[in-house]
């Protein structure tokens, strides 16, 4: 099992690299000890997107599938998550709304990957279904002001959201602050390691194989589409779970984190990042979500257009993502200056660029 | 009798026409060029905003929309120019670039003029009919989406540009083997795509509230009708708005707006499990 954490679809192997992930690892878990509850909370909620950055690089980068519906199955789950939450009561029942939430999201992504996936719609048009029917989504929530508009006892509210459900909690001991803090970063560890073994493993091998071409992939033998359905499903749910957090982190949620420009956000952070490659996506969306939200608290419109500035760039001038590309640099430069043998480092890489078909 | 039935007619071809409007121009640069502006939204904002500015200034509503649409067709051949021109062999990062544009400009009006603009009240007339009393501008727009695809037609089957521009679609290489310049035609191409965006804006402007977000309003309906559609203009959006316009209209009379969309929604899943690639896929085998 653990030797599929290095492997050929995954860029960072080796001593140095892992001396660094428990590096930075340990300062993860230290900060709060440092650092004063106020931020400790922020730096909890760019974790929270993360799943969903990851989702994506998953569907994308590994994939080849464009998604741009990773906002839906975050509203899904998000509003799932409520709704379960304020019915089921609070309590130790969260972390079941939390789980249950995280499942709706996987059986709707099941549902519409089906119908996609099976007619065969590829490339552009996956985009332009998935982000259709996300914006569709946010029209529905925010027409729901009424006070018809309700799953049991929770409203749905409209524009202005829903709300009042409870954080996760056990027994009577809620999840917030520090304690959500570090469960993020379990959750990141896991979910992290778990897609690194699930890409270098024999079904990853056939997802990035349907990549790169799927009509190869199916001679083969491999039912392409059952791996494509897989992957959308997983990387989906991902998407569900950040929406549980957030509902869960800051006990509301509205249809604005749905629709746009919100559905835009995932694409920016994995297209800046480099998304062949599940660590540039971790470091890459960390770093961008920290810096749009310290603009943000002077405009949000100017942090918008920033995201969109970069979203342009990276693809006029480092298609592959600027975080892979600067990482591929220093990686260079390292083994250069070591005067190592960097053949096999070289080779990996070429075997992650997709040839544009 | 007479009037139910107008009636009827009357709300399909409200549907209608925002769906060919809408659609219009994303599916002539998606056919040309495969690629899928996803800045549509803003051009067809573009498109109100100079309207309604014109207006404000003391030009006449028609005037004002049909310059409105031709300042949406110039700043699509400049982006062209200067950014889709890069993208046409790379689709899915034409997608990426064009959504990037589309973040900056609606953020940077929100920056710019707010949230609100002072709009223009949808010109008076209505006709009676039985019990029943209609907006005449709702029937101009009708009017004008027939008069786009009719355009559209004269312009692609019955001029030299529309040979050639065809002759570009089937086989991009071969036509630029023949001296046709490709380039030029893509440019044109995708500059009467964002003139028909702007004149979607210019003819709705009237209708509704201008905020820079508004691009959204049509954004669904043009991206569903031109993935049922594909990528032919004439055999595929027309009938696909029709089609779309039918279940919508029934569904909008029982329901209200917003069912009615998700069930397009729905029906748009449904269909592309059988027709990946769109009715005109069907409509144009069968005309071989």
């Amino acid at each position: 099992m653990l030797k599929l954490l290095d492997g050929p679809q995954t860029l960072g192997r080796g001593r140095i690299f892992w001396s660094c992930f428990l590096a930075v690892l340990a300062c993860a878990l230290i900060y709060p000890l440092f650092a004063d509850s106020y931020d400790v909370g922020n730096f909890a909620y760019f974790l929270i997107w993360i799943f969903m950055a990851l989702g994506l690089c998953l569907m994308w980068g590994y994939g080849g599938m464009l998604s741009f519906g990773q906002t839906f199955f975050f509203g899904i789950a998000g509003y799932g998550y409520g709704v379960l939450a304020i019915n089921m009561g609070g309590g130790t029942t969260t972390i079941a709304a939390l789980v249950l939430s995280v499942v709706v999201a996987m059986i709707a992504a099941g549902i519409l990957g089906y119908f996609m996936i099976w007619g065969g719609i590829s490339g552009i048009f996956f985009g332009i279904v998935t982000l259709s029917t996300t914006l569709v989504l946010a029209f529905f929530l925010g027409q729901t002001a009424g006070p018809e508009w309700h799953i049991g006892a929770a409203r749905l509210n409209g524009f202005n959201g829903m709300k009042g459900m409870d954080p996760l909690t056990v027994g009577s001991f809620d999840i917030e602050g520090s304690a959500l803090y570090y469960l993020m970063i379990a959750l990141i560890v896991v979910v992290y390691i778990a897609l690194r073994m699930l890409v270098n493993s024999s079904v990853g091998n056939v997802i990035v194989a349907t990549r790169e071409n799927p009509q190869r992939a199916e001679m083969l033998g491999y039912d392409v589409r059952k791996y494509q359905l897989l992957t959308f499903v997983i990387g989906s749910g991902l998407a569900g779970l950040s929406g549980a957090l957030y509902t869960s982190w800051g006990q509301f949620i509205t249809p604005s984190s749905i629709g746009l420009p919100a559905a835009a956000m995932p694409i920016v952070w994995v297209a800046f990042s480099g998304r062949n490659d599940l660590t540039a996506t971790l470091v890459g969306s960390f770093l961008l979500l920290f810096g749009f939200q310290t603009i943000t608290v002077y405009s949000q419109q100017a942090a918008l257009v920033l995201m969109g500035v970069l979203l342009l760039a990276t693809v006029m001038l480092a298609p592959q993502g600027f975080v892979l590309g600067m990482g591929k640099l220093v990686v260079d430069w390292w083994s250069r200056r070591r005067r190592r043998d960097e053949a096999p480092a070289l080779a990996d890489t070429a075997r992650l660029q997709s040839d544009e078909t | 009798m007479s009037a139910e039935l107008f009636s009827v007619f009357y709300q399909f071809a409200d549907v209608f026409a925002f769906l060919i409007l809408s659609a219009a121009g994303l599916a002539i640069v998606f056919g040309m060029m495969g690629v899928i502006n996803m800045a549509h939204g803003e051009f067809i904002m573009c498109g109100a905003y100079v309207t309604v500015g014109l207006v404000n200034l003391g030009v006449p509503l028609p005037i004002a929309q049909i310059l409105a649409a031709l300042t949406a067709g110039i700043i699509g051949m400049i982006v062209e120019l200067l950014i889709v021109r890069r993208f046409y062999k790379r689709p899915l990062d034409s997608l990426l670039a064009t959504w990037g544009l589309s973040l900056i400009v609606t953020q940077s009006m929100l920056l710019i003029v707010g949230s609100a603009v002072r709009g223009i009240g949808t010109p008076e007339g209505s006709f009676a009919i039985g019990g029943y009393t209609f907006s005449t501008y709702r029937l101009v727009l009708f009017g004008a989406a027939v008069a786009v695809l009719a355009g559209l037609y004269i312009i692609f089957m019955k001029t030299r540009f529309g040979v050639i521009a065809r002759a570009t679609m089937q086989n991009a290489a071969m036509a630029k083997a023949l001296g046709a310049r490709t380039g030029r035609i893509y440019s044109i191409s995708f500059g009467i795509g964002t003139a028909l965006a702007g004149l979607c804006g210019a003819l709705y402007a009237p209708t509704m509230t201008l905020i820079p977000t508004m691009g959204a309003t049509f954004v669904v309906e043009s991206f569903v009708t031109v993935v049922i559609g594909g990528a032919n203009v004439l055999l595929g959006t027309a009938p696909a708005a029709v089609f779309l316009a039918m279940i919508r209209m029934a569904l909008n009379a029982s329901y209200g707006q917003i069912i009615g969309q998700i069930g397009m929604l729905f029906a748009v899943i449904l269909i592309i499990r059988v027709l990946p690639e769109g009715l005109s896929s069907v409509l144009v085998r069968r005309g071989r």
